[in-house]
């Protein structure tokens, strides 16, 4: 029913492996840009004009550069940033190479998505942190963080989901995983079998995670009557 | 005791200025409940967030206990805010922390110990009549319960003020009525001054003892509740005091009398007395009264008899009998 290549890759334990890289080169760069992308979400949203300490120039500038990473399609911007992956991690080859790639394309888009979950927060919630006296910082962390819990995670879990294809992306120039496979032995040497069972795969991780991010983002949220 | 001196408030916006406040002079003894009633847009919220700086005004002087709040550094303006509880028609309480939780949150801020902060809270919320309610969150409570938290969080560190902003707008009237008993409790067992922003004269004259009115972002009158009450002198007062009153007043032509009711006198029928002893024909154009502290206070608006004599009578019997009134133009 399958290919000669098909068994050839399986018995090899191939697939096994790519399903394992396509996690691990999904969720380390996920993990990476929110370490980035949280403080750049809160910055953008304290600095607002109408947020708790509006620096209107600043954020304007770092609103500009997160546009103009967001902008540029990813292919692209994976090989415009390999020098910089070669001056982070010595070389623009292999998986550390894409890490470092795929954080410069997600951290903007994670620095969005959590500027919007903060911005859902209710102003009035705000105000009555402010009137007991709470500083700007403490309202971050005890209020706006805390009360926008369950839309960040739904936002991770959009995040990691977007990240898992540009991972797959990275396929086209050295980065490994389901993508890697799908690309060299089934697109490279005509097997629509590879293609599909690495498709189905990806499609399996997505419901997983997507599944698992939901329960959680429900089970945490306390705005919901039980 | 909170002052406010020639305070000014304008929001530069896009469409040009618009003034808020001004010229505000108000003063909020120590103890008592201050009533701020206004109608939408008159610049009350505006006022009462100038008194905790959450408005910056455009000029003028708050002080709070002698304090001058606005030459504060933000570190000192922070731990005054501790003293001034404040409370939401919104209720605004944290959805993702339960009720104990909401309640120990300005604690964390003040840095009292955890347990220290619980053994707080649980008092507060046995003062408030929800200590079954600890481990619920605010999505799970009614309206009045919500407003409940959100005042045990407000007294939490034991502040001499409380800021009220149209707390029980959001309210059905039987809510509203136990939220104003459990402020008057809170007012009288804790001493708490508080401040109430408000555009329903029933919260005003069910619980405070002195009220301004304010119309146009100024001051249009001030004094205890029992004067205003039952002597309106500004158009907007009357208007508040008896919503829609004014056009079935205003359009009945021909002399008219106010009969005011201080609270002493109000128990005789004094409208029939003065129709029987001066055979005078009189119709009400408007009345209303109220229980305030246990006496009746309110007015009668009297349309007069066209005849000078039946008219004549009718006044030298009133001030006979001396009974407070006012000719109405």
């Amino acid at each position: 029913m399958f290919s000669d290549i098909f068994y050839k890759i399986w018995n090899a334990g191939l697939i096994q492996i790519g399903i394992w890289e396509t996690i691990y080169l999904t969720l380390i760069p996920t993990v990476i840009a929110y370490i980035l992308g949280i403080p750049m979400g809160v910055l953008l949203c304290v600095t607002d004009k109408n947020g708790l300490h509006p620096i209107p120039v600043l954020n304007k500038i770092l609103s500009i550069f997160v546009n103009i990473f967001r902008s540029i399609p990813f292919i692209i911007l994976m090989v415009a940033m390999l020098p910089v992956a070669k001056l982070i991690v010595g070389t623009s080859l292999g998986n550390k190479a894409m890490i470092v790639t795929l954080v410069i394309a997600a951290a903007p888009y994670v620095a969005r998505m959590v500027e919007s979950s903060l911005k859902e927060v209710d102003a009035g919630v705000i105000e009555a942190a402010q009137a007991m006296g709470t500083s700007n910082f403490r309202i971050v962390t005890k209020v706006l963080i805390p009360e926008a819990k369950p839309s960040l995670i739904v936002g991770a879990v959009i995040s990691t989901v977007t990240i898992l294809g540009y991972s797959a992306m990275a396929a086209t120039i050295g980065g490994t995983g389901l993508g890697q496979i799908a690309i060299i032995y089934g697109h490279q040497r005509s097997k629509p079998d590879v293609i599909w069972v690495c498709m189905i795969l990806i499609v399996i991780i997505v419901q997983i995670i997507q599944e698992v991010g939901m329960l959680i983002a429900r089970k945490t949220d306390k705005r919901i009557r039980k | 005791m909170i002052e406010i001196r020639g305070l000014s408030k304008t929001f530069h916006t896009a469409n040009g200025d618009i003034t808020a406040l001004q010229d505000i002079d108000l003063t909020i003894r120590d103890g008592e409940i201050y009533g701020i009633i206004g109608l939408s847009g008159a610049g009350k919220s505006t006022l009462v967030r100038c008194i905790n700086l959450l408005e910056q005004p455009t000029a003028g002087e708050v002080l709070v206990d002698g304090k001058n709040l606005l030459t504060l550094s933000r570190k000192e303006l922070l731990k005054t805010r501790q003293n001034i509880g404040m409370i939401f028609q919104g209720f605004n309480l944290l959805e993702q922390r339960n009720v104990l939780r909401n309640v120990c949150y300005p604690l964390e801020i003040a840095g009292v110990p955890k347990e220290q902060a619980k053994a707080r809270a649980v008092e507060l919320l046995e003062l408030v009549g929800l200590a079954d309610r600890q481990k619920a969150y605010p999505a799970q409570l009614s309206g009045g319960q919500k407003q409940r938290v959100a005042i045990a969080r407000a007294l939490a560190t034991k502040p001499h003020y409380l800021l009220c902003d149209e707390a029980t707008s959001a309210l059905d009237p039987n809510t509203t009525q136990s939220i104003l008993a459990l402020l008057k409790e809170i007012n009288e067992t804790l001493g708490v001054t508080i401040v109430v922003i408000t555009h329903e004269m029933r919260v005003i004259d069910q619980i405070c003892d002195r009220v301004a009115v304010i119309d146009q972002s100024r001051i249009a009158e001030e004094g205890p509740v029992s004067q205003v009450f039952t002597r309106p002198q500004s158009r907007i007062a009357r208007e508040l005091i008896l919503p829609g009153s004014k056009s079935s007043v205003d359009t009945v032509t021909g002399k008219k009398v106010r009969l005011i009711f201080d609270g002493e006198r109000s128990a005789e029928p004094v409208i029939a007395n003065m129709i029987l002893a001066c055979q005078a024909h009189v119709s009400i154009l408007a009345a209303d009264t109220r229980d305030i502290d246990g006496a009746i206070y309110g007015y009668t608006v009297l349309a007069m008899p066209d005849d000078p004599r039946q008219y004549e009578r009718a006044i030298a019997w009133l001030d006979e009998h001396h009974n407070t009134y006012r000719l109405e133009d």
